[in-house]
């Protein structure tokens, strides 16, 4: 393959890189001023990333012609399709912040230039085809990343939230490289088809020490527990559009890089990993539904619904087949959508001088108060519990059909039980919402964007959602073919 | 005669020793960002050693990459640790606990 045909493939990716370069210097010229122009501009360079990837998704594009660079990355559906959320979260949150810094006077003009370099970062980690690209992808995303966590810079919270992220994230790098170096020297190569050559007559152990510490590292960057312990702080501490953020594009991202890494390079080795991530999808599950029992920040509490949540992600990858990749792509999109919704929500709840307002007892009586917003809410959070009209109910049924027809049943079942826990908050939520006397704290004048997004998500989750699903399944089945899986 | 094995007990203790610099360390931040150092160092060993064990450049490629990632983290770092000592003057771990966790 040719230099040319391998730029081809990237296009995405180019155009976010060179329009980022692009907004960095508008931003150095402009100033804050020009803060509201680059987050238009950034918009639509990812805007056009997502009408790029858009073809890969829909012809189902796979095999040798996607491989560019020597097959250091890889321009396939699976990749085309979660580029399509990371691009189309990347967007919504940059239609979101500019509003919520300006009321606080903190909008600054590289916030647009992050969130583009972020998305190019995690682009670049879900079409990685070997471990080095894979590094490059993750550390230009969680650089990006870290500055975004503390970008109110005279905020106690932020700055904590910032260093906090900072340390473990770098932590969590240094597991992953050192797993990553462990699997270059017991394998002799760091280009994911080499590693599937290499340990296909099962994995010496150098090999499976190296593979553990790559998915302890990973586990970090999706926030599965027993490496969780970050997320509450960060996702409190950071302000709430970098919150949206890191709840969804950065984890669809870490999700299908971790479900290429096992699915592609250890394909074969299913057995040696699927122990690891079944430990971390059950603590998971647990983790996320008895830590939300008793926060009383909203944040904090979405914190914990999406460690829950990534523990579903995980029983889908448990199953290490195509059926179990599908069902984790489903999943992930409605999650995406969930959360960017609750977390729009939680934008729209502001006191009457325009302070946010994140604490679930300033929630009571929002049905009376203000109705329109309740509803949502109440939507969003009966999907996020996985109860049958809404949505997230068909989430959650695709990645126990997986789990079940891989032959984990007992997984499947505990998974199950596991989940009515986490219904509990959810619930609770709705319950001070529509039973408890009203405190009316939640003032604030509306603002368009938010609502627009907000009700869009609404409308995802609410039962017009399962209209989609005939889409949904194709192109994620066409997605998880494209993974080179074994039967 | 020195063989991989040395190199991989080397830096396999570097690893050690950075990850329980960053777990057991009470005292000061900047502690923080030196383990983090080692531990990347000690990556950088096995990369380099396994490249030259195994006669492949791939390694010390990968070892100039983590270089340089390793530069860029360290700004990052510290530049959040100034913004983070100008809102609470300290920089001691025991007194990041504005939020619970």
């Amino acid at each position: 393959m040719d230099y040319a045909t391998s730029l081809g493939l990237l296009a995405p990716e180019l155009v976010l890189a060179l329009s980022g370069l692009v907004l960095l210097l508008v931003a150095a010229w402009g100033g804050d001023e020009s803060a509201r122009v680059n987050s238009i501009a950034g918009a639509i360079a990812l805007g056009g990333a997502f009408a790029l990837s858009l073809s890969a998704v829909v012809d189902g594009a796979s095999g040798l012609d996607t491989f560019a660079f020597f097959g250091q990355f890889r321009a396939d559906a699976f990749a085309g399709l979660a580029k399509l959320m990371i691009f189309a979260s990347s967007i919504a949150v940059l239609m979101i912040a500019p509003r919520y810094f300006e009321r606080i006077g903190a909008m600054r003009a590289e916030f647009p230039v992050l969130v583009v370099f972020a998305a190019l970062g995690m682009a670049i980690m879900v079409s990685a085809g070997d471990l080095l690209s894979l590094y490059i992808g993750l550390e230009l995303n969680s650089l990006a990343a870290y500055v975004l966590a503390s970008i109110l810079r005279d905020e106690e919270r932020s700055a904590e939230a910032g260093l906090k992220y900072f340390v473990l994230g770098a932590l969590a790098s240094g597991i992953l490289l050192f797993g990553i170096s462990l699997t270059y020297g017991f394998a002799g190569t760091t280009n994911y088809t080499g590693i599937a050559v290499a340990v296909a007559d099962g994995l010496s152990t150098g090999q499976l020490f190296g593979l553990t510490f790559v998915l302890a590292g990973l586990a970090f960057k999706i926030s599965a527990a027993p490496f969780h312990m970050w997320t509450p702080d960060v996702y409190e501490g950071a302000p709430t559009p970098v919150t949206a953020f890191f709840a969804s594009a950065p984890k669809v991202a870490a999700i299908a890089l971790l479900a290429r890494v096992s699915l592609e390079a250890f394909g074969t080795q299913a057995d040696a990993w699927r122990q690891i991530v079944i430990f971390a999808a059950l603590l998971s599950i647990v983790i996320g539904a008895l830590g939300a029992i008793g926060q009383d920040n909203v944040k904090r509490l979405l914190a914990y619904s999406s460690i829950n949540n990534v523990g579903f992600i995980l029983i889908g990858l448990a199953a290490g087949t195509v059926g179990g990749a599908s069902a984790m792509m489903v999943y992930l999109v409605i999650y995406v959508v969930m959360t960017l919704g609750s977390f729009v929500a939680v934008l729209l709840m502001r006191d009457a001088e325009g302070r946010p307002v994140e604490g679930v007892s300033d929630l009571a009586g929002l049905s009376t108060t203000r109705p329109v917003l309740a509803w949502c809410l109440l939507a969003l959070m009966f999907s996020l519990a996985g109860i049958p009209p809404l949505f997230g109910f068909w989430g959650k049924f695709v990645v126990f059909q997986a789990a079940v027809q891989a032959d984990l049943i007992a997984l499947a079942a505990i998974g199950i039980a596991a989940s009515v826990i986490g219904a509990f908050y959810y619930i609770k939520i709705v319950k001070v919402m529509f039973f408890d006397d009203p405190v009316d704290t939640v003032k604030g004048e509306s603002d368009v964007p938010h609502w627009v997004l907000l009700g869009l998500c609404a409308l995802f989750v609410s039962p017009l959602g399962y209209l989609l699903i005939a889409p949904l399944d194709n192109v994620a089945d066409l997605a998880a073919a494209s993974l080179a899986v074994i039967p | 005669m020195i063989g991989i094995e040395h190199y991989l007990v080397v830096s396999s203790i570097m690893f050690v020793l950075g990850v329980l610099g960053i777990f057991l360390n009470r005292k000061n931040i900047i502690v923080i960002l030196m383990a983090i150092e080692l531990i990347l160092l000690a990556v950088n060993l096995n990369l380099v050693a396994f490249s030259a064990y195994l006669n492949d450049l791939t390694g010390q490629v990968f070892a100039m990459f983590v270089l340089t990632v390793a530069a860029a983290e360290a700004a990052i770092g510290l530049a959040i640790l100034v913004i983070y000592f100008r809102n609470r003057g300290t920089i001691a771990v025991d007194d990041v606990n504005r939020m619970k966790g």
